[in-house]
């Protein structure tokens, strides 16, 4: 029927518009890069464990996460064990944190919340790149700020690895300058209106080295966001896989049934 | 009644049907269907099994018997069950070939313990018994009596484990009495030494 | 076989409920696509009722507890990761199986006498699948399930005199919390599915009292039975017909089901909302609440209504009319013929112009207010308002004409002549 098929395909255009691009808050528009992920990468989601184990760890919970799923990644549970625990725990404990969520208000004033499924809430791309995005801030309790998540309590733990940035803001009155100016520059850039209908454009120069290369502490990035991914959704890779079973079974399935329906209906004029 | 589409006739069933290659059809979908339905099954089924949740707190136990001195006993918990370890006297163990003649199964034929604990101590070392506590009539908790002779047991009594529930009676290997209530020996959890002095309760052999 | 069938016989009518269900059950030969999704939406509940049953198992209504105990299906219990995205997927697809279902209604005029209890009882199931989709949403005790509860239960607040304390009452407490999150789980999991099964039920009773409809709105009951098979010339039995036809169709739907569930069950943020992975927070209001896509026509509608007489109770009455005129519908038709086949260009044109509103207030329901601006400071009237604002409101407005000038335009329309026999 017409018009049920014009129908049906506005009913698709309305939903293609619906995928558009998020806004970040504030009316600021951030640029950001792409995440090198690969969740099909062992190798690359084992480093990424023994980064938040040494890092994140301290003040992050995981507490939906069990040691011993780490077997996932292709460790054995001594392996596990040896590298990633503690000795007093047990391998099928969750990932707990020895800080009181009171201690980590007063400390920072706000606990550091649980990143279990922070990948969920987050998105890989945002959490990669909020990882790229500190820079140095006398003005903030820790010292630093973060261009992705503007005045963040988390102090830039990673920072003697990656090195500090620095903040660098180009104002200009014109809006579509302003724009331009975005487009052209590189890594993650914010475009938020200023004071007295002015427009500011916000990107990150590198002030000190770290201890790790740019390319060295992105990759590190990376691995840390494709860990948490893999902890957002252990069962991620098996669904996907068990999906193109379960397709390919109904499609043969569909067959049989269609066939069948087809003479039955033999009958019917 | 004005004629409207192809043919007035609706078919039923006629000669011209095929009977043969419907019911092909319907089996061939009926098959396929049911391996879809076991599968579908198969993951409401598993999510009742024990859950990582439930397999992490039923974990191994370590015990440090260390300290455990001879004649002494210590309760763990294991599985949310009450295991003991029990530090075997010579004397107590010099009881145990004595009372076979008034035991329902001296030789551990009933699978109640760990191939490596089918003995007369029913333990992997002789003197440190590893059981668990629980009468196999009811499930009530034994009491530990390893006096010989005392005044409600009789003179014949060498010593061993006294359930007040049923009467029921059993040696300091846990092996039970013929002619009471409690049908089988009390079961001997798997378990395996890390070491001299330490005892894993609830692993037989060492995991990888 | 035939031996315990006929002892079960005499002591209950098995065969004869089987036979004038289904097995016997006339039906017209020409349901097209449109009317496959009756027994799909019967097919979704028994999904929706199973998973909901093994989530019971394992999940945990105390608000100290619900939100890990979601992660612990996810993890930790065998096949629970599955288990979940049937069930969230299911309550999405749910929605979409059910409003392609009422289109159908409104496409060939089912609820069109004799056939206006069918309707009435199946805007009712409407209704219940919207309290069940409410009330279960709070279980996972997300920071949207929190917020979301908070600002609907908000809206019965508005009602005039009595708001307050039904709002209290609604929730056991003076704000959301542990207390409303046990009553909502009894009525999600017990209450509602009682009364959502015996509305279903209802539903079919009164449709086999009338027979079914067909695109064509040819009453086929009404044609003579031919006497050597009984059957009325546009007639066919249920069994074997429709019972090859369906399963084809639930097929399908199980492959549209499964690719989503297994690829995308998030579906973007859509069907599984970000922020819901963050656990509730009393004292942090997201930036942006907006409820669950199946609700976001209604919503737009709330936020479209601007506060009148210093009570935002108008916006409530609105989005209530909204769903509430479905009933009306069975008298507010006055055409002569029951299928848009026979309709005439005002029914089309104002058909079109409904859904074009549901689809496009659905999207404003879900996107900020702020998402097209604002007009120019200059302009009279519209000067400074956002753009968003202004359309949903003349949305709206098509939606509820579509409806209240419906005695008007479908006297008028032009229709064309209905055959006697079904055309396919």
């Amino acid at each position: 029927m017409m018009l049920a098929r014009t129908l049906a395909a506005l009913g698709a255009l309305c939903l293609a518009a619906i995928a558009g691009p998020a806004l970040a808050s504030g009316g600021a528009d951030i640029r950001m890069e792409p995440a090198p992920i690969n969740r099909l990468s062992l190798e690359s989601q084992q480093r990424g464990a023994r980064t938040f184990v040494n890092y994140c760890l301290s003040c992050h919970s995981a507490r939906y996460m069990r040691y011993n799923r780490l077997v996932d990644l292709g460790l054995t549970e001594t392996q596990i064990r040896e590298n990633l625990m503690f000795p007093t725990d047990k391998v099928g404990a969750t990932m707990m944190v020895a800080m009181q969520p009171a201690d980590g208000k007063a400390w920072f004033g706000v606990p550091p919340p649980d990143l279990t499924v922070e990948a969920r809430v987050r998105g890989d791309e945002w959490l990669f790149n909020y990882l790229l995005a500190f820079y140095k801030d006398e003005t903030t309790p820790s010292g630093w700020n973060n261009l992705v998540f503007p005045n963040v309590a988390m102090p830039h733990v990673l920072g003697e690895l990656s090195g500090a940035n620095r903040l660098v803001e180009a104002q200009f009155k014109d809006h579509e300058e302003a724009q331009a100016a975005a487009l052209a520059g590189k890594g993650i850039v914010v475009l938020e209106p200023g004071k007295d209908h002015t427009w500011v454009v916000k990107t990150l120069a590198a002030e000190t080295p770290g201890t790790l290369t740019q390319a060295q502490y992105r990759e590190m990035a990376a691995d840390l966001v494709n860990f948490l991914s893999y902890m957002a959704e252990p069962n991620k890779n098996k669904r996907v896989s068990l999906g193109l079973v379960v397709l390919l079974y109904l499609c043969v399935l569909f067959g049989c049934a269609y066939w069948m329906k087809r003479e039955y209906w033999k009958d019917v004029h | 009644m004005a004629g409207g589409g192809a043919g007035d006739k609706f078919v039923m069933a006629d000669d011209t049907l095929d009977r043969g290659k419907r019911r092909f059809l319907v089996r061939a979908t009926s098959y396929v269907s049911a391996v879809g339905v076991v599968c579908t099954a198969t993951p409401f089924v598993m999510s009742l099994f024990p859950s990582e949740r439930a397999k992490a707190a039923g974990a191994p136990v370590d015990v440090d018997i260390a300290k455990l001195e001879p004649g002494q006993k210590i309760d763990i918990e294991w599985r949310g069950k009450v295991v003991w370890v029990i530090n075997r006297t010579p004397a107590m163990l010099g009881s145990l070939p004595k009372l076979d003649p008034k035991l329902a199964d001296p030789n551990s034929n009933v699978s109640q313990q760990p191939a490596n604990c089918k003995n007369e101590h029913r333990s992997i070392k002789d003197n440190v018994l590893v059981m668990i506590g629980i009468c196999t009539h009811l499930g009530c908790s034994p009491t530990f009596r390893p006096e010989v002779g005392p005044a409600d047991l009789g003179p014949d009594w060498l010593g061993g484990f006294f359930c007040p529930c049923h009467q029921s009676k059993f040696d300091l290997a846990g092996r039970v009495f013929a002619g009471v209530p409690a049908p089988t020996n009390m079961p001997v959890p798997p378990h395996r030494y890390l070491s001299d002095t330490q005892v894993r309760v609830g692993e037989e052999t060492k995991a990888s | 076989m035939q031996k315990l069938l006929t002892w079960i016989d005499e002591r209950f009518p098995l065969t004869a409920l089987w036979e004038s269900q289904w097995g016997k059950y006339i039906a017209p030969k020409n349901f097209n696509f449109w009317y496959y999704f009756g027994s799909l939406a019967a097919f979704t509940l028994v999904i929706q009722i199973v998973t909901g049953i093994f989530l019971t198992m394992n999940y945990k209504p105390d608000a100290t507890k619900a939100f890990e105990s979601i992660e612990y299906i996810m993890r930790d219990v065998s096949w629970g990761w599955l288990i979940r995205y049937m069930h969230s997927t299911g309550a999405s697809m749910f929605f979409v199986v059910v409003y392609l279902h009422m289109f159908r209604g409104l496409l060939y005029g089912s609820y069109r006498k004799p056939r206006e209890l069918t309707w009435i009882f199946g805007c009712f199931v409407y209704l219940c699948l919207m309290a069940e989709a409410f009330f279960g949403y709070l279980l996972p005790w997300g920071q949207m399930s929190y917020w979301g509860a908070q600002v609907i239960v908000n809206l019965f607040s508005t009602v005039p005199i009595i708001g307050e304390d039904l709002g209290v009452w609604i929730r056991g407490d003076y704000t959301i919390s542990d207390i409303t999150l046990n009553r909502f789980f009894a009525f999600h999991v017990i209450a509602v599915p009682l009364v959502l099964l015996g509305l279903v039920v209802a539903h079919l009773m009164a449709l086999h009292e009338t027979g079914s409809n067909n695109p064509d709105g040819v009453e086929t009951k009404k044609q003579p039975k031919d006497p050597a098979t009984g059957l009325p010339p546009d007639g066919i039995y249920s069994h074997p017909y429709y019972t090859v036809k369906d399963i084809v169709g639930v097929i399908a739907f199980l492959a549209v089901f499964s690719a989503i569930m297994f690829f995308v069950p998030d579906m973007g943020g859509y069907f599984l909302e970000s922020n819901n992975f963050i656990p509730a927070d009393p004292l942090k209001t997201p930036e942006h609440i907006a409820p669950v896509w199946y609700f976001t026509p209604y919503y737009a509608m709330l936020r479209a209504v601007p506060s009148f007489l210093g009570s935002q109770f108008w916006g409530v009455l609105v989005m209530a009319a909204a769903v509430l005129i479905f009933f009306a519908l069975p008298w507010l038709d006055r055409s002569p013929v029951k299928s848009i086949r026979y309709r005439g260009g005002l029914y089309k044109g104002w058909l079109a112009a409904f859904v074009v509103s549901f689809l496009i207030l659905g999207y404003l329901g879900v996107v900020p207010i702020t998402v097209w601006g604002q007009f120019p400071d200059s302009w009279p009237v519209l000067g400074s308002a956002d753009r968003a604002t202004v359309v949903a409101r003349l949305l709206t407005v098509v939606y509820f004409l579509f409806f209240l000038l419906m005695p008007w335009y479908t006297a008028r329309d032009k229709t064309k002549p209905v055959p006697e026999r079904v055309t396919g």
